[in-house]
């Protein structure tokens, strides 16, 4: 590089661990569920798309933004609950790479039905944040990945908030520790997992929301279960810590590599490059940032 | 007990497959049957044959089959290309080689990692592999979309580019892979990749090299995937591009072994049969009964919503796929009628 720019590095830097945020906002869905049940669950990203789709196609049929958020919140908790009562419950106590799989054909249910009754043509997002970008010293930085950082900033200190202080938390965090002895004292793990699976669902509304403004609300929307996939194998698949950190680790690497390192590969690294750091990780510590040494 | 060492499947049953493949199928086919069905069956089967052999029977769950049917595909189209005067079978032989190779090295997580973490990880070959035959276009001999052309099919100066030709071409590498997989999941090391699936633990216990068996998998594993992905290219579609081999094929494969049974070489062919039938049977279906409102788009859509519905429904009611529901429907008619 002829001279290096610290300005421009820091601004690809925060650039990056602002993107990375919304990378942990996808993988923090998983993490509820994979805590909860065990089941790493890949429709997420077919559910953030499924409740983007939703609002967007509310929205353009003149429904006001609360009745429409009201609306996907809605479609998000009934499919939480279905998804508990019709794949979860026949397959309890099957291993985990079969609820997996299952996800896996879960999603492929909601993509497709998502796009057979709202249609597969893109539809803009417009969420009223302005994306100007404020100046900080020099540093210039998108106002929307500002707002969307701070609402996921939030929504992790509304969940946190919710798993020590209320008494569902404490029967996900029960059932999170050990199931036998969650059942033993009496806790309904059905009910647990259905809930697990509605608060994901209402994590993906707002991923989706996000995401949809940034991307245009349409299938590829769903892939970003591709991107929050290597952010949780970084922090571990039970960890909403792990989420976050990794989802910052990831989404800076990527930015600066794309920079830095892109024009030597030819550019476009960043569909794999996510998941080689992720693995060269994980090659020094099996576990994750904070997984569970026996996850790995 | 040498003999056990050449256990064949069940003698009766291959020949009479045999005799309908190579016998029958030629005569009362006809051109739309064996481009549109049989060719495309073939060549999935035996990427759900190489793939069941990692997941199925070894335990290493594989997310990127599809990459290394592009490898294949990519390798032998190159050897053809590069090298002159080298046969069609040895380019195959070689494309599979690069694979095999390639395999061993995206392998290498899977002896640190288990399970979930595998799984995601296996995604890094199929995505790395996708952007590299995009990006460099030396490897589609710089057409700038990374789009190839089946060389012409001829061996020892026989052409097997006709439809029917195609497909006895198919026939006969899946034949000989099939009975190689056969063969191989009946010897020590099938027994070790089951060990190695079950209790990694106890296998090492026992003395099995777990992690020479876990890449040995993934080697022979990418190996017939990799010869999967020419067949597919060169018999079946002729002309391929990068993004044929995406995620969505993959996960075809993995919908293949599950629908199909895990740790089943026949299963490999009964899940390929039902997913390649059951676009053309929906299609169908779809068109007689809503008429005009059933268009591609809808009928995409309607096909993801079955296929997603069919993996959670045998999940669920059979998990040990249509091959387990073969053997269930086989001793049904053999027994006698009192015993029923």
């Amino acid at each position: 590089m002829p001279d290096f720019d610290i300005l421009f590095f820091l601004e690809v830097l925060v650039g990056g661990l602002l993107a990375g945020v919304m990378y942990s906002l996808v993988a923090i869905g998983f993490v509820l569920i994979y805590k909860t049940s065990g089941v790493l669950n890949f429709a997420q990203g077919s559910m953030v798309l499924l409740a983007a789709l939703t609002f967007v196609s509310v929205r353009e049929r003149g429904v006001p933004f609360w009745a429409a958020l009201l609306l996907a919140l809605a479609v998000m908790v009934l499919l939480g609950m279905s998804i508990e009562r019709t794949v979860l419950r026949p397959l309890v106590n099957k291993p985990p790479i079969t609820l997996f799989m299952a996800t896996l054909g879960l999603s492929y249910v909601i993509e497709g039905a998502a796009q057979l009754v709202w249609g597969t043509q893109v539809h803009g997002l417009d969420l009223g944040i302005d994306d100007t970008p404020l100046e900080f010293g020099g540093i210039l930085v998108s106002k929307f990945d500002l707002v969307a950082a701070g609402i996921a900033a939030a929504m992790v200190a509304l969940l946190t908030g919710f798993f020590r202080s209320t008494r569902i938390g404490l029967a996900f965090r029960a059932a999170a520790d050990d199931q036998l002895a969650a059942l033993a004292v009496g806790l309904r793990l059905p009910r647990i997992w259905a809930a697990a699976w509605v608060a994901a669902g209402v994590v993906s509304l707002v991923a989706g929301l996000l995401w949809g403004a940034r991307l245009g609300v349409q299938f590829s929307l769903s892939l970003v279960v591709l991107k929050a996939l290597p952010v949780l194998v970084l922090g571990g698949f039970d960890s909403i810590l792990g989420a976050i950190v990794g989802g910052l680790l990831i989404g800076a690497s990527e930015k600066l590599s794309e920079v830095y390192l892109g024009p030597l590969f030819g550019g476009g690294i960043e569909g794999w490059f996510a998941y080689v750091i992720a693995l060269v990780f994980l090659l020094v510590r099996p576990a994750g940032l904070f997984g569970q040494k026996e996850m790995a | 007990m040498k003999a056990s060492l050449y256990r064949f499947p069940a003698w009766p049953g291959t020949v009479a497959l045999l005799v309908v493949g190579y016998g029958v199928i030629p005569i009362v086919g006809n051109s739309y049957l064996f481009e549109a069905i049989l060719t495309p069956f073939l060549a999935l089967s035996l990427a759900a044959v190489g793939l069941n052999l990692l997941t199925g029977y070894a335990g290493q769950v594989s997310l990127g089959s599809a990459a290394f049917m592009a490898v294949g595909a990519y390798a032998a189209y190159n050897f053809n290309l590069r090298v002159h005067g080298l046969p069609l079978l040895a380019t195959f032989v070689l494309a599979g080689l690069v694979a095999t190779a390639l395999g061993i090295v995206f392998g290498l997580p899977s002896l640190r990692l288990r399970g979930f973490y595998l799984a995601v990880s296996t995604l890094a070959a199929q995505f790395f592999v996708q952007w590299a035959l995009t990006k460099f276009s030396w490897f589609s001999n710089n057409n700038p979309s990374g789009v190839i052309d089946a060389p012409s099919l001829r061996i020892l100066g026989l052409s097997f580019d006709s439809s029917i030709g195609r497909y006895l071409f198919a026939l006969t590498i899946v034949v000989v892979l099939t009975l190689l997989a056969w063969r191989l999941v009946n010897t020590q090391i099938g027994h070790n990749f089951i060990a190695v699936r079950d209790n990694e633990l106890a296998a090492r216990v026992i003395g099995v090299p777990v992690l020479r068996t876990k890449l040995l998998a993934f080697a022979i594993s990418s190996f017939i995937v990799s010869v999967a992905g020419v067949l597919w290219a060169f018999a079946y579609l002729r002309t391929v591009e990068p993004a044929g081999f995406n995620l969505d094929r993959s996960f075809q494969i993995v919908f293949i072994i599950i629908i199909g049974g895990l740790a089943s070489i026949r299963g490999a062919f009964f899940g390929a049969a039902l997913l390649v039938v059951f676009p053309l049977i929906l299609s169908r279906v779809g068109s007689f009964l809503l008429g005009d409102r059933f268009d591609s788009g809808v009928l995409d859509m309607s096909q993801r919503i079955v296929l997603g519905l069919l993996i959670i429904f045998f999940l669920i009611a059979e998990p040990d796929g249509l091959a387990a529901l073969w053997d269930r429907l086989k001793r049904r008619l053999l027994s006698t009628p009192n015993n029923l």
